[in-house]
């Protein structure tokens, strides 16, 4: 396996949808190249690093306003059955 | 707390769903709590602006709330509110192409002489100082990914960071899969490049065995072969 066949398979690798039988190929090209290595490592670190901080925690107070509108939107919508600030009964 | 706010706490989103169907509010709500973290989170990964965020979040939950009926309680209510998300996301995103994004909101608060009780209270579970290395680290991210072509962005967004698989990016998007798998390369080689420039060690650098302008070259080819398939075959 060459650099470039490496490559091609990059995605699926890390993704771990690379075929068994062209795993251990590839695990053999890494043994033996270490920029390929470290590139694997370093795309598995970039996608760890986005996926951890790509949780955006949602702001209280957006929170409450939601909350509040989908409340007043729910009431408006069963005919003001609900109660305010309750469930519906 | 209430026993059907108590029961709603407990119950699976199946339950919630067909109580909420029935006019339960309090399961109706809980279903937002338990979901409203990723929703905002996808809005605000695809739009990268707060107010938009969270004008998207407010449409996509209110868009739930409406179609409630149409769900079909064999489907997994998170995989349909996610739907709804990246959709809404992805509209308001468009409606926004062209528009600027000038933001009005940054003047200070007049001053009346009131002094106004504090408003946000919430305690501080992190430490300050971490908080600001996130932040920093953060930063570091967002200016990476905000360099992206928003096509390549849009992709990584939604595979790798909220985690849809290939199949359903590529309907959200409206492209092949084909094409989101070598989007989704190019964008992972791009990021992956833009970080070693921040956290890679200069005195570790390695060169690729062959001629560094050689193999960019292949990695074009490769990626132009992955996006026009019949331009590598035979006729």
């Amino acid at each position: 396996m060459t650099c470039k066949d490496l490559l091609k398979m990059l995605n699926d690798y890390v993704d771990g949808d690379v075929d068994p039988s062209f795993c251990s190929a590839f695990e053999e090209h890494l043994r033996d190249c270490d920029p390929c290595k470290v590139v694997v490592d370093t795309i598995r670190n970039t996608i760890r690093l986005y996926k951890d901080e790509g949780v955006v925690e949602i702001p209280i107070l957006f929170r409450e306003r939601l909350h509040s509108t989908l409340r007043r939107r729910w009431q408006e919508k069963q005919g003001g059955q609900t109660r305010p600030g309750g469930p519906a009964r | 707390m209430s026993q059907e706010t108590h029961d709603a706490a407990t119950a699976d989103d199946a339950t919630l769903v067909s109580r909420a169907k029935g006019g339960d509010f309090a399961a109706f709500e809980e279903l937002v709590s338990r979901h409203e973290g990723r929703v905002y989170s996808i809005a605000m990964n695809i739009l990268r602006q707060r107010q938009d965020a969270e004008d998207a979040t407010q449409t996509a939950f209110l868009n739930a709330l409406e179609h409630l009926e149409r769900f079909r309680e064999e489907a997994a209510f998170a995989t349909w509110i996610t739907r709804v998300a990246v959709n809404t996301a992805l509209k308001a995103l468009r409606k926004r192409k062209g528009l600027t994004t000038v933001s009005l909101d940054g003047g200070l608060e007049a001053e009346t002489g009131e002094i106004r009780h504090p408003e946000l209270i919430a305690p501080w579970p992190g430490d300050p100082a971490k908080l600001m290395a996130q932040r920093d680290l953060k930063r570091i991210l967002d200016e990476a990914i905000e360099a992206l072509p928003e096509k390549h962005r849009l992709v990584f967004v939604l595979r790798d960071v909220e985690g849809l698989s290939v199949r359903e990016a590529a309907e959200a998007l409206g492209i092949s899969e084909a094409n989101v798998k070598v989007r989704l390369l190019r964008a992972r080689l791009a990021l992956r490049e833009a970080l070693t420039r921040t956290f890679g060690d200069p005195t570790r650098r390695l060169f690729p065995e062959h001629d560094g302008a050689d193999q960019a070259t292949a990695a074009e080819e490769l990626l132009r072969l992955y996006e026009n398939p019949a331009r590598g075959r035979t006729r």
